[in-house]
């Protein structure tokens, strides 16, 4: 993280906007998210130190939230719902196929920093379970085998 | 701007809206994006040009009928007609024959009025046939005239009366009469006062608010100012799950709108009161959604619940009189504003007023989203507007409010929706999540994936909830390898009622409802797991070690 970082100017900006709040944590951590993808830990000091946190509570506040990633994704993320409706629909089964596919585990990445598997929380499109999110793209009355060619498409090209 | 204004534009935009013969309704939701609605947006604009019907036909983008499970779903108006899983291709046959012949397209048509037969939608009126990104739409189907109702003409009190007289209670699960809160903020002396719109959708299987901001968010907003004359707040915040980010968008771009109308800001329509609204986003936290959850994460900190009293009424938002209500019960003032709360209160059944929108997913013919009136029973739910279950297999139970729901078998089905019918059974209303489980599904594994996301949701602080859930669920799972013991079947009962009784906030106090309700229902399944080392759906026992690598 150097200071030439423009994403850090753009952190630096927002926390001068909103006068180096302390209460503006969580809206802070959310746009360092955007900027980053996930945090380390230079960045939650940077922050803590901005805004005048211990670092104790800064990290607190980022390891409560589930969104928030604490370690690098990988370059393609494929993320499962594990939502009531995509449990009972079976999403088990392509997860499994997922890992098997691609040795992964989930809530980790493939060694060469490729592809990551998350499990998300219920993205709220249960009426199309299972439903899969590949790189943003979700994937509604998702198979195994759509949600797998879909991921050696994308990782292949 | 002058409430006059409002007016006149509600007047040209109704209208603009009749001079057109017909209106085609693209649902551009959550639901129907991913498969391709806005290609349909296009196709639909391209071939009304084509035939030259651009003067009688409007093509529009609106937010979800509540139809899911067949998209991209196509509304035509007047008269109604839902198109199923329309294509590009089948536009174009849509057009030729539904507006410039007038026959609707039959072969496409989505067949099935049950499904809306038995639905009363008020929250929901406009979901589907309004331009939720045009506050003109919104106007024009009558919106923000409740407002100006209770700028003009009542005084705060009064309101708060109406919402009282309307039997309304709170949509967020547990179903307390909203009017008495108003009341409980509104004496408050104490000043700033904050008010807070719950739109933390955690329970997995849920998405009624998440349609209702898609589809409708001036509904929201214009009910949250309303809240706000009553009780004398001037500062608001909408707390948005940001796994929802079509809802972020919908909402911040109708909050800019009604910010330029000047339905929000200073001195609102003329009439000397002020009120702003605020976007906070969530972060992926079940708990937040607690109301003394929302408050810490609103104000930056880790979303742990903390004991009440104080009441957030008396001391919420940095120590200050807080008024929380979900999205849906907002959505449901102008409606009292407008028709009055004696109207409001003969909807439904006489201690549970008005309509509940309820998710309806799992192993059902028709997912989707339906509002109905209080007092329906399951069966009509399942069976009726859901069309029972699909694949030839057997109705076996439902889950009722969500993860820390319960598991109602067969035998409950003609159990009347109201809150103390559900609570009676050992389900809850929550958030209005319907699951219907089929016989394949094993329910000790059943009551096993709701502990477990509890216990990842639990928030630690109180040890009867971090501790004991846990305890739960490592039982369960030792049922479900074949280790368990008959004593296990006592020692979850136990167990759950102490975590009931002793947590310190909503998610512990009901999250072991699904294993005591199985325990309750499915009792026999527990025995077969126990005594004969046999998973009755054949489930369990072949389960790999979570944990286990696998090369």
């Amino acid at each position: 993280m150097s200071k030439e970082d423009r994403r850090l100017l753009i952190l630096e900006r927002e926390m001068k906007a909103r006068m180096y709040q302390k209460s503006a944590l969580l809206e802070i951590l959310h746009l360092a998210h955007e900027l980053y993808g996930y945090f380390d830990k230079e960045l939650l000091n940077y922050i803590s130190e901005r805004l005048n946190l211990p670092p104790s509570h800064v990290y607190g506040v980022a390891s409560f939230y589930h969104l928030f990633k604490l370690k690098k994704p990988g370059e393609h993320v494929v993320s499962a719902c594990m939502g009531t409706a995509c449990y009972v629909s079976g999403v088990e089964e392509i997860i499994s196929a997922i890992e098997r596919e691609f040795n992964i585990k989930r809530g980790g990445s493939t060694p060469d920093g490729k592809l990551s598997l998350f499990i998300t929380r219920c993205i709220g499109a249960c009426a199309m379970a299972p439903n899969v999110t590949v790189d943003n793209e979700v994937i509604g009355k998702a198979t195994k085998e759509i949600v797998l060619k879909r991921i050696k498409d994308i990782i292949g090209g | 701007m002058k409430p006059e204004n409002i007016l006149r534009i509600a007047r040209e935009e109704s209208e603009k809206r009749r001079a057109y013969k017909y209106r085609i309704n693209i649902c551009c939701s959550s639901g129907c994006l991913p498969f391709g609605a806005l290609n349909l947006l296009k196709a639909f604009e391209n071939a009304v040009k084509e035939f030259g019907v651009e003067g009688e036909c409007k093509v529009a983008r609106t937010g979800c009928p509540g139809t899911c499970s067949i998209g991209p779903v196509v509304l035509v108006e007047p008269g109604g007609y839902i198109y199923q899983n329309v294509t590009p291709e089948k536009a174009k046959e849509i057009v030729k024959s539904h507006i410039v012949a007038g026959i609707p397209a039959k072969e496409y048509l989505y067949a099935n009025e049950a499904f809306f037969k038995k639905q009363f939608r008020l929250v929901l009126r406009n979901a589907g046939k309004i331009d939720p990104m045009r506050i003109e739409d919104y106007i024009a189907a009558g919106g923000y005239q409740a407002l100006i109702k209770c700028l003009t003409k009542m005084t705060p009190k009064e309101v708060i009366d109406e919402v009282i007289v309307s039997g309304l209670r709170g949509r967020g699960g547990a179903g307390f009469p909203t009017g008495q809160k108003w009341s409980f903020v509104a004496r408050e002396k104490n000043t700033p006062k904050y008010v807070v719109a719950n739109l933390d959708e955690g329970d997995p299987g849920v998405f009624a608010n998440r349609t209702l901001a898609e589809a409708d968010p001036h509904s929201i907003i214009e009910g949250m100012i309303i809240s706000a004359y009553a009780v004398g707040a001037e500062q608001g915040y909408v707390y948005v799950r940001a796994e929802y980010p079509l809802a972020v968008n919908t909402l911040r771009e109708a909050l800019k709108q009604a910010k330029a109308m000047n339905l929000i800001g200073g001195n609102i329509l003329e009439s000397g009161f002020n009120f702003n609204i605020e976007l906070r986003l969530g972060a992926g936290a079940f708990i937040a959604g607690e109301e003394t959850g929302i408050l810490a994460s609103i104000e930056g900190r880790r979303a742990t619940p903390r004991p009440r009293p104080p009441y957030p009424a008396v001391s919420g938002l940095w120590g200050k009189p807080t008024l929380i209500n979900n999205v849906e019960t907002l959505a449901n003032v102008p409606q009292i504003i407008l028709n009055g709360g004696d109207w409001f209160a003969k909807i439904g059944t006489p201690k549970c007023t008005g309509t509940k929108c309820f998710s309806l997913t799992g192993k059902v013919r028709n997912p989707g989203l339906i509002e109905v009136p209080m007092g329906i029973t399951l069966r009509e739910v399942i069976f009726e507007i859901g069309g029972g279950v699909p694949g030839g297999r057997k109705f076996k139970a439902v889950l009722v409010g969500g993860p820390s729901g319960g598991c109602l078998p067969e035998s409950m089905l003609d159990l009347p929706i109201d809150y103390e019918s559900l609570t009676k059974a050992g389900a809850i209303m929550g958030s209005g999540g319907i699951v219907v489980i089929d016989d394949t599904a094993c329910m000790v594994d059943t009551a096993w994936f709701f502990t477990d996301f509890c216990v990842d949701e639990s928030c630690g602080k109180c040890v009867p909830c971090r501790v004991g859930l846990l305890k739960i669920r490592n039982i369960l799972e030792r049922i479900m390898r074949g280790e368990g013991k008959m004593d296990d079947i006592s020692l979850l009962e136990e167990l759950g009622v102490y975590v009931r009784d002793a947590s310190l906030c909503g998610l512990g106090q009901t999250a072991p409802n699904p294993t005591l309700t199985t325990l309750r229902y499915f009792r026999d399944e527990y025995v077969a797991h126990i005594a004969e080392k046999r998973c009755p759906a054949g489930k369990c026992f072949k389960k790999e070690a979570p944990l286990e690598v696998r090369v």
